[in-house]
């Protein structure tokens, strides 16, 4: 289109010609985005990399000193021990984010009065900051004062306070919890769209054939929904494993590291012990997960276009 | 097309094979289970309110007041926070720092999301798709270089370090949902206008821009959520507390060490919740329909 442009406008200015000259514009139109994310994105990654490689320190450029960060963390059992706990923490509460999400969503599927009120109030926990929904947990699993031990208590179930953020048992069914809460809506929904695409003609089809509900459910229903469950889960297991705003409000990787993730053992020893080389080198040391995790999402996607009978 | 989506009204299709439930049959699978959803999904919100409005002696005495009521609601709490901390300036400070960053990316976006989607300039496939990648690497894995950075350009403790980098996660988010959106505007609207001897620049102010409002509003809304919550970067760049957002002071400042005053931090949650609930509930529809949009894109 913009060739036709400029050679039926021979007599305009060569400034005009360029301004409509399809490479000269997108040039111009990709600039914002382009040096905001080079400068703020890319080149930060690679400063991270960098880092890994140094022993910088708060208020002291470092030098590079080659594989030591990593050879000290290979033997750093804490390092290890929050390894163990991200991956503890990532595959638990992606399971149960995806069993509860995916029954919330086929709830909410079914034909329900004030259907659109309910969409609405269940997608709350996803959309209030999660510090602040965090702090409003740290307070129910207070030692002293939880309303789930004093509720336990009156209805007789246990003689005794749970101990929520203090025991390392506890404290990882806390953390875990808290995490699926939040989780739940955002896969509930983004599930919910990809059930209502699914025409109702498919599912009276297999009723005529004799399907039961079960057998609905797994012939009709779940290889229909695989493509967008792989898409939901991959962004919800990448925002779970990166997680730190709720661990770091409800226990700061306590106690005794057993909740510590990589992201707040990446933080504490970087920003507040100012190794800033060694957390540099703990972030650089996640994205290994995060690209098997993309990968895998990226065949479920492939398995999307060839279950469609697309090509390319 | 138009013959098939007949039919399906025609037939029932609204409501499925619901009717072949008997009415027990529902409660027990359906209305009791999302009773049960619905509960544990509020209630941290309402132990937050009622909390907020809680005076301190039935807020520690489970054995005379039932912890799930309040009997003398009191405003105390919220009167400490606004008068005798630094809440209202963290407020504003997230307001400023909100507004500004999803303004910047909201700017940055269009134009990206035109160019990759009509402009279709070579490599802009590509381009697309590093853009996608760039919204799958975390804040958490770039805080540390971005601090050093923040520090050397000397824009430690100022709301310039969370406006420049805020847009690092909302320029990815927000230029893919508009060119999904732009991709729904037809290609004929542009060819006429460019016959007409319309520029590029007059087609995307005059044609796509206006046709293309709800998606602006979604991406806006969504980036002004996203920057609300953030917390990792604010954390980290910032240190005075005048300078700190909501969620980072509500953190840092009101809690001290042997004293919590569970009251005040309840107040604060819920204050600093409301702005994006209520921006929320304005655009839930929007909201709803564009985020599954652009996970099923």
């Amino acid at each position: 289109m913009a060739s036709i442009t400029t050679s039926e406008a021979p007599r305009a200015s060569v400034l005009s010609s360029l301004t409509e000259s399809r490479g000269f514009l997108s040039a111009w139109f990709m600039l914002p985005s382009a040096v905001l994310l080079l400068v703020f994105l890319t080149y930060p990654l690679g400063l991270g990399v960098w880092l890994g490689f140094t022993d910088t320190r708060v208020g002291r450029a470092g030098i590079f000193i080659g594989l030591e960060n990593y050879q000290y963390l290979w033997d750093d059992s804490i390092f290890w021990l929050s390894v163990f706990n991200t991956l503890l923490y990532t595959i638990s509460a992606s399971i149960l984010k995806f069993v509860l999400g995916l029954w919330l969503a086929l709830i909410l599927n079914e034909n329900l009065p004030l259907k659109s009120f309910f969409r609405a109030i269940v997608l709350l926990p996803w959309v209030v900051p999660t510090v602040l929904s965090a702090i409003a947990f740290w307070w129910i699993f207070d030692s002293q004062f939880s309303i789930i031990s004093w509720a336990l208590m009156e209805l007789g179930l246990i003689d005794h306070r749970i101990n929520f953020l203090g025991d390392p048992t506890n404290a990882r069914a806390s953390v875990i919890a808290a995490n699926v809460w939040r989780g739940i809506p955002f896969v509930a929904i983004t599930l919910l769209a990809g059930l209502q695409t699914i025409p109702q003609s498919l599912y009276e089809a297999a009723t005529l054939d004799g399907a039961g509900r079960w057998q609905l459910f797994r012939y009709v229903t779940l290889p229909l929904l695989t493509p967008i469950i792989a898409i939901t889960m991959t962004f919800s297991v990448l925002f779970t494993f990166t997680d730190f705003q709720l661990i770091y409000v409800l226990t700061r990787g306590g106690p005794v590291n057993a909740t510590h993730l990589m992201a707040t053992l990446s933080f504490q020893r970087g920003i507040s012990g100012g190794q800033l080389g060694e957390g540099a080198a703990i972030a650089v040391a996640m994205i290994p997960f995060l690209l098997a995790a993309i990968l895998f999402s990226y065949f479920g996607l492939q398995r999307r276009k060839w279950q469609q009978g697309g090509g390319d | 097309m138009a013959i098939t989506e007949t039919r399906n009204t025609v037939a029932g299709d609204e409501g499925g094979m619901g009717y072949l439930q008997s009415v027990p049959r529902r409660v027990v699978t359906i209305y009791l289970p999302l009773l049960i959803f619905v509960i544990v999904l509020l209630f941290p919100f309402y132990w937050m309110a009622v909390t907020a409005v809680k005076p301190n002696e039935e807020m520690t005495n489970f054995n005379d007041f039932s912890p799930f009521w309040v009997v003398n609601p009191t405003l105390e709490h919220i009167h400490y926070l606004l008068f005798q901390t630094s809440y209202p300036g963290w407020l504003w400070n997230t307001i400023l720092i909100s507004t500004a960053s999803t303004f910047l990316s909201l700017l940055a976006s269009v134009f990206a999301a035109y160019a990759i989607e009509r402009l279709r300039f070579s490599g802009s496939r590509q381009t697309g798709l590093a853009i996608f990648l760039a919204y799958l690497v975390p804040p958490s894995i770039l805080f540390i270089p971005l601090s050093v950075m923040v520090f050397n350009l000397g824009l430690y403790d100022t709301p310039f370090a969370l406006i420049l980098t805020y847009p690092t996660f909302l320029v990815p988010f927000c230029t893919w949902l508009l060119m999904g959106y732009f991709r729904s505007i037809p290609f004929e609207l542009e060819e006429c206008a460019l016959i007409d001897g319309a520029s590029r620049w007059q087609i995307l102010t005059k044609i796509v821009l206006p046709l293309s409002v709800p998606g602006l509003i979604s991406a806006g809304i969504f980036a002004f959520t996203l920057s609300w919550n953030e917390f990792i970067y604010a954390l980290t760049f910032i240190q005075s507390s005048e300078n700190k957002t909501v969620p980072v002071g509500v953190l840092t400042e009101l809690v001290r060490s042997d004293v919590y005053e569970w009251g005040a931090l309840m107040a604060g949650a819920l204050i600093g919740s409301l702005p994006v609930v209520i921006l929320y509930s304005f655009f839930v529809e929007h909201y709803v329909s564009s985020m599954t949009g652009a996970v099923k894109e």
